[in-house]
This record gives structure tokens, C-alpha cells and sequence, in this order.
């Protein structure tokens, strides 16, 4: 049996490991404070998962992920800011019943835009469709007109500078440079307790392992062949007759909704939202978790999300003046040395023993197909 | 503990310090084991000063230190971690708190409102820490205040900052909005004739909001003054030309600008360039400290005044102790401005607090807190309000070429602290 479902047998033993890893490990060994902050940096892979689709498989680098991992985070905030501002809480403003901040800034009612956010499905619907119909708008202009590469990476830093400076302008609406804080409640729920931030940390490990089996889909359709065929000679593909364009918008808006998805469950496990995620490094940031995890693997994401911030924590903890040397020490080392990232390092070290292992123990069992060890990307 | 009230110890031991030096630190230790030997018979038990296990043990006590020594924000932050490294040394050396030795942790929230989160998280859950000095920017002050209110832990935030505010799990040892504005603007008003105002600031909460409570007290309690504009620039702005231009054009009598960090340099050289000579133009900041002056240069800001409540040139003794320690620790060209004297008291005002309650336990500390005096503060009496802010006076200096103040106006008493000010919102 090479295959499980959709999956090739290496990606289905990885992926078994990687769960075992993030619902039974972790876990037990973490207590909640590093759990959550675990659940944190899991939120980021969920960009990150969306930058081997689109980066690794499609080659379009988006150097811009901090606006939509930003938007599905402030559409969850407004949701659970609004109610974090009722009448009662906010006794004390001279308009209550709206967000502290927009008190501050002599706003007496709720813009029309914050209205519809005290719906839950609404601001569900909104996590997902803001960012892509941004995202559609994005991709329909430039790749129509077959812009790519650099210039497509510096509009997008373009779009999250411009972003990052409408929010921070803007505080009346969004809370400026302090960002929405104080999130409390969801539907009641207080989402600031331990026992709820197991609960969350468990429901955003589901959420990303749906986003892996699904970006698995992706990657074996006839979608993923073709990303990759344009990736390579993008000529041939439209020459084939394919709308080059419109693929290149669907990817770039699947990453940019499971950026948001990323987004949102960061707000709910953090309780708050800051320009500070969507701006031009924290993009940068995130594409270098993937560089460093291998931009060609799912999985490879999520263990450089985890790899890249557990060391920006640990070193900061140890040494609070000299970590930032020593993390850009480490993504040059990785860069050099290995420059497919992490899932790099397996692909040439670990799996070949792994196969050897598997190779003896089944060679007694005559007939049984031996597994090839999967090819280079 | 003798029960000499610690003010009075303070400036003797300042000069001890400065006497003995770091050099001599291991003797210090040696004193100060005998004498925490001698004393250990006074010392309370661990279980009665701490019952809701927080990082104290018969001889140490575990406090943290938060604030940004990396990112845009170090700049600033710097003073404040050296300050209160500072006051946790002499306060070790003058036989610690309860007779327990201060142990600090000292994280770096990287000037990046979630680490500030996290880093508060981690001293708080995993380290107990009995309290935290730290935060500087408004930004990380409301990432890590659910924390504190989460998980009950003590913050004392140094930086002159916005109002608006007021926790059970906050000491806020620098001036609120009302604090700083009002008085200064009198003072302009009564001294110079001021009569016409223009407001800038960064854009961003303080500076808006210090400029709405500024606006207010402009046209409401000052008889026949006006505002002629009031604009805002991002962070890290470096044109100022054109706001240039339009203030030449409306002649304010005084120009009132909270404009903050970096774009300080910029704002000041070109005011400089365009013509506009400080000895005959006012200009009134609430925002450049001594600080901002080392990056700005004492001569492109000479004649401007500053209204605070701390001047490193302050007259008398507490401060002349403060300085020449603080230098002693940290070398002679480090210049000490308002935060990092506010910095200062954090350490000082938690370990009269914890003794004026018996106890390390935050719920105690929090009630103890309101009446607290220090009368060994570098700036003078300072005294802690049921709000939870400081009782503190409000002073205006005038910029010196030599990049410090000269103190030209101080309020007769103390002002009370009004985070939540009535008609000024």
C-alpha cells in the first residue's frame, strides 16, 4: 500500500508523527504557559503552510502574508472586542458601550464598518472573505498583467506598508499602534482562563491539521502539477492552453485565507491584535520560518515556525542583549549550509536511514512491494 | 529590620557607594552578610510574608525586569533598566526587603507588543515573580496589563504616559496626562502671555490624547486663548517642512509638540534651519527629556521648555546622591531624564510598600500601597494615591546648549494625579 487516501506513505508517516508530536507530546510534557505559547507560534505555520503552496509549489513570493495573517486577526478582535465593550464593562467612558479606544478618540458611536462584527458567523464568513477578495483584487490586477517576481514582492510589501500605516493612522477605528487589547469573552466563554487555552490550543492543532491534509490535496491534484509545471517554465503552461493567471490568483488567495485562519486563532489564544503583525518584518518573518523549515514541505513549515520561534524565545530568555545575533547567526548557518531548510536535512540525511530500516525488516516477506524512497521535488 | 525609616538611610549609603565602588563589591557583600546575619533573627518567615507562592524564599526575593534592550524602543528603555538595577543594588546593600536579598530576572520584551506579552506571561506563571518593574510605551503597557490582572501580579511603569487608566496590579510611578499639561500650560500662560497655541504629536495615544486634555484646558480654563491647529505625524516622521510653514504662517505664541523618539532629531534641526530661534519663539514639549536631547543636540534645541517633573539638574540632595551613583554604575556621560528617574522609584517604592504590609502577597501589597511615601526620591517627596499613581510636583526646565535643563518653574505643592480627568474628556 503506497498510498493512505490521498496521501503517499512517507507524508502520512510524517504527518502521524507530527500529530503524535502536537496532541500527545507537547501536551503532556509542556504545562500551559508553554503549551499556549506553543499554540502561538502554530498559528504562524498556518502562514507558513500557505507559503509552500504559493512560494514553494507556485513560485510566487509574496513578501506581504502580514496582511491577511493581520485581517483574519483583526476581524476576530473587532468580534471580540465588541463584546469585551458592553454597556456594563464600559460604565466608566463617556460613550459607553463602544472599545475603550475609540473613547479616547472622541468617537461617540459605533463606525458602520464594526456594526456587522457583532455577529459570530458574520465575522466567521469575514475571516475567510476579506482577506481573499482583497487577495482576488490583488492577484487579478498584477497577474493579469503578467507582473511577477521582484515586482510582485515589493507590491506586496507595498500592501502591507500601506496597511500597517492606515491601521496605526486610523486609531479611532482600529486602535492604532496599541492594537486591540483586552479580548475577554467568546460568547461568554472567558478565553483568558488555562482550561480555555487547552481547549483552544487542541481546536487550532485540529484547524492546522486540516490545512495540511488539504494543502496535501492541492499538492497531489492536477492543480498541484500545474502550479509547479508554471513554477518552472511558465511559458509552456500558457502556451498548453492554461490561464496562467487565474491560477496564480487561486494560490495566492489560498495562502492569504489560511494566513487569516493563522491570524484569527493567534488573536483568540493571545488576546490581542497589533499593527505589529502586519506590517513589512513581520511578513519577512514569516517567510523565513518557511525558508527555514524547506519551502517545498508542508511539514517542513510547521517544524521551522516551531524550530525559528522556540529559539527566538529561548535565546531571548538566556540572553536578553545578544539573542537577536544569535538567531540571524542561525538563519544564516541554515541558508548556507542547507539551503532546502530543515525538511532539506531529512530528505538527505534521516531518510535514507529510515528507508534502509524499512528496506531489512521487510526483505524476509517476499512479494510485498519494498516502498521506494520518494524522489527529489 | 531596624525600624530607621529607609529615606533617611539613603543618601549615607549613596555616598558609602560611591566611596567603595564596584570594585569593591565583594566586601559589600561581606558587610551586608553580617549584617543580614545579625538581623536574621527579625526576619519574618517565609510563610507569613508569602501565602500565595510567589518567588520568595528566607533569603531571596525574585523581582522581574521588562522592558525593550533591543528594537527602536532600547534607546529609551536603556535608562530605565539601569536605573532600577540601580535601586535594586542599594537596596540589597541597605539589607534588602523583609530582610530578603532582591534576585532580579531581567527579560527583553523587544520593543514588539506580544513579546512584552509573553515575556510579562513568563515572569508571572513560570518565574512568580513578587513584582515587575518595566513596560515603557503605552503599546506594551496595554499587552501586558490583562496579564497582570490575570494572573495577579504587580507592575511598576515608570513612563509619564496617557491617563485613562487605573489597576489594582499597576503602580504607575510617572506623571498622568493632567499631571504634566496643566501646570506647564498655566505657567506659559501666566509668564510668558501666551495666548495662542499650536498642538503637534506623533500619532499614536499618548500624544493624541495629552493633546485633547491640552486643547480642553487651552479653551476652556484659560481666558481668551485659542488653538490655531493641531497635527499628528507616524512614527519615525521625518518632514517636518511643511508643518514648518504652516506655523510661521499662524504665529502661535507657543508651539506645544509631543513629538516622540527619533523624529524629535529631525523636528528640531529643521525648526532650526527654517529660522525659527527658540529665545523668541515658546515652545513647550512634554515629550523630550534629557534623553532625546543627547540624540538631538543640546544646541538645536537650546531655549525650549520642557515640562516634567524630573530634571537630572534638580538641587538637592537625593538627586546629587542619585546622579553621582548612577553614574558611578552606569559612566560618567550617561544623562539620567524623567523615565529613568521614575524607573528609579519602582524598586524603592515596592520594598516600602512590602514592608508598610508585612507582607510579600500582591493582594496586600496593592491595598498597602495608597499613602506610601518616599521621601528619598531624587525629585522629592513623592507619595502613592489611592489611584495608584504618584503625588508628584510638575516642573518647567529650559533646554541648555549643554543638553541640560535648567530648572525655571516648580508647582508649589504636589499635584494629585487625576488618570480619569472631569471635562477634559
Amino acid at each position: 500500500m503506497d498510498r493512505l487516501l490521498f496521501l503517499k506513505r512517507s507524508e502520512a508517516v510524517g504527518l502521524l508523527v507530527l500529530i503524535t508530536l502536537l496532541v500527545v507530546v507537547l501536551p503532556l510534557s509542556l504545562d500551559i504557559f508553554r503549551l499556549n505559547l506553543v499554540g502561538k507560534y502554530l498559528t504562524y505555520s498556518f502562514v507558513a503552510i500557505g507559503l509552500v503552496l504559493c512560494w514553494g509549489f507556485g513560485g510566487i513570493l509574496s513578501l506581504g502574508q502580514g496582511i491577511f495573517f493581520g485581517l483574519g486577526g483583526y476581524c476576530m478582535a473587532m468580534f471580540l472586542k465588541l463584546e469585551a465593550s458592553s454597556v456594563e464593562n464600559t460604565k466608566i467612558q463617556s460613550t459607553p458601550g463602544i472599545p475603550d479606544f475609540m473613547d479616547w478618540n472622541q468617537i461617540t458611536s459605533l463606525p458602520w464598518f464594526w456594526v456587522p462584527f457583532k455577529s459570530f458567523p458574520f465575522t466567521l464568513a469575514a475571516i475567510v472573505i476579506v482577506p481573499a477578495v482583497l487577495c482576488f483584487i490583488l492577484g487579478t490586477a498584477m497577474f493579469r498583467r503578467r507582473v511577477g517576481g521582484v515586482y510582485f514582492a515589493i507590491i506586496t510589501q507595498t500592501v502591507a506598508a500601506i496597511l500597517t500605516i492606515l491601521i496605526v493612522g486610523q486609531q479611532g477605528f482600529t486602535g492604532g499602534i496599541n492594537g486591540i487589547t483586552d479580548l475577554r469573552t467568546l460568547h461568554g466563554w472567558d478565553i483568558r482562563t488555562d482550561h480555555a487555552k487547552y481547549i483552544l490550543y487542541f481546536v487550532n492543532v485540529a484547524a492546522l491539521i486540516a490545512c495540511l491534509l488539504f494543502g496535501y490535496t492541492v499538492r497531489h491534484s492536477k492543480l498541484g502539477r500545474i502550479l509547479v509545471a508554471m513554477r518552472d517554465k511558465e511559458d509552456r503552461v500558457r502556451f498548453s492552453g492554461y490561464s496562467v493567471a487565474g491560477f496564480k490568483t487561486f494560490i495566492f488567495c489560498l495562502a492569504a485565507v489560511l494566513a487569516a485562519i493563522g491570524g484569527a486563532m493567534f488573536t483568540l489564544q493571545v488576546g490581542f491584535m497589533s499593527p505589529s503583525f502586519v506590517g513589512i518584518v513581520p511578513s519577512i518573518e514569516m517567510v523565513i520560518y518557511t525558508a527555514v523549515g524547506g519551502r517545498l514541505s508542508l511539514l517542513g513549515a510547521v517544524y521551522g515556525t516551531l524550530l525559528v520561534n522556540a529559539a527566538k524565545t529561548a535565546f531571548s530568555e538566556s540572553f536578553p542583549q545578544l539573542w537577536l545575533f544569535g538567531l540571524g547567526g542561525l538563519f544564516i548557518a541554515v541558508v548556507l549550509a542547507f539551503p532546502n531548510g530543515l525538511a532539506g536535512i531529512y530528505d538527505s540525511y534521516v531518510a535514507p536511514h529510515i528507508a534502509g530500516l524499512f528496506k531489512r525488516g521487510r526483505a524476509p516477506k517476499p512479494g510485498s512491494g519494498v516502498p521506494q524512497s520518494t524522489p527529489a521535488e | 529590620m531596624s525600624s530607621d525609616p529607609t529615606h533617611s538611610e539613603l543618601p549615607d549609603q549613596l555616598r558609602r557607594k560611591l566611596l567603595l565602588g564596584l570594585a569593591a563589591a565583594p566586601f559589600v557583600g561581606l558587610a551586608s552578610g553580617l549584617t543580614a546575619g545579625r538581623a536574621f533573627a527579625d526576619v519574618p518567615a517565609t510563610s507569613v510574608v508569602n501565602t500565595t507562592g510567589l518567588a520568595v524564599t528566607d533569603t531571596e526575593v525574585t523581582v522581574g525586569i521588562l522592558h525593550s534592550v533591543t528594537g527602536t524602543m532600547a534607546i529609551s528603555e536603556t535608562g530605565s533598566v539601569e536605573a532600577e538595577k540601580l535601586a535594586i543594588s542599594q537596596i540589597n546593600e541597605a539589607g534588602g526587603v523583609l530582610g530578603r536579598k532582591i534576585k532580579f530576572i531581567q527579560e527583553d520584551g523587544a520593543s514588539d507588543w506580544p513579546t512584552f506579552a509573553e515575556k510579562a506571561k513568563k515572569l508571572l506563571v513560570n518565574d512568580h515573580c513578587a513584582a515587575v518593574m518595566g513596560c515603557w510605551t503605552s503599546a506594551s503597557r496595554k499587552a501586558v496589563l490583562p496579564v497582570f490582572e490575570q494572573y495577579n501580579g504587580m507592575l511598576y511603569y515608570p513612563t509619564f504616559y496617557e491617563g485613562l487608566e487605573q489597576s489594582k496590579n499597576v503602580i504607575y510611578t510617572g506623571q498622568e496626562a493632567t499631571q504634566q499639561i496643566i501646570a506647564g500650560l498655566d505657567w506659559v500662560n501666566k509668564t510668558k502671555g501666551a495666548k495662542s497655541f499650536y498642538l503637534l504629536g506623533s500619532d499614536y495615544i499618548w500624544p493624541r490624547t495629552s493633546n485633547k486634555i491640552a486643547r480642553k484646558h487651552i479653551e476652556n480654563h484659560l481666558t481668551g486663548c485659542k488653538v490655531l491647529g493641531e497635527e499628528y505625524f507616524p512614527l519615525g516622521h521625518t518632514q517636518f517642512n511643511s508643518v514648518i510653514n504652516k506655523i510661521k504662517l499662524a504665529k502661535p505664541d507657543v508651539i506645544y509638540a509631543i513629538i516622540v523618539g527619533g523624529s524629535n532629531v529631525a523636528f528640531y534641526k529643521q525648526l532650526k534651519a527654517a529660522g525659527i530661534d527658540l529665545s523668541k519663539q515658546t515652545l513647550l514639549t512634554i515629550s523630550v527629556t534629557e534623553d532625546e536631547i543627547d540624540g538631538i543636540g543640546g544646541e538645536n534645541i537650546a531655549g525650549a521648555f520642557a515640562c516634567m517633573k524630573y530634571f537630572q539638574s534638580l538641587d538637592n540632595p537625593n538627586n546629587k546622591g542619585f546622579v553621582s551613583a548612577f553614574k558611578k554604575m552606569w559612566g560618567e556621560k550617561t544623562v539620567i531624564g524623567d523615565v529613568t528617574q521614575a524607573a528609579y522609584l519602582g524598586p524603592w517604592l515596592w520594598k516600602l510598600t512590602v514592608e508598610k504590609a508585612g507582607s510579600f502577597d500582591i493582594d496586600k501589597i496593592a491595598a498597602a500601597s495608597p499613602g506610601v511615601e518616599f521621601k528619598g526620591a531624587p525629585e522629592g517627596y513623592v507619595r502613592i494615591h489611592e489611584n495608584h499613581h504618584l503625588w508628584s510636583k510638575t516642573r518647567v526646565g529650559k533646554a541648555l546648549a549643554s543638553g541640560q535643563y535648567e530648572l525655571v518653574y516648580e508647582t508649589a505643592d504636589l499635584v494629585e494625579p487625576n488618570p480619569f480627568p472631569k471635562g477634559y474628556q
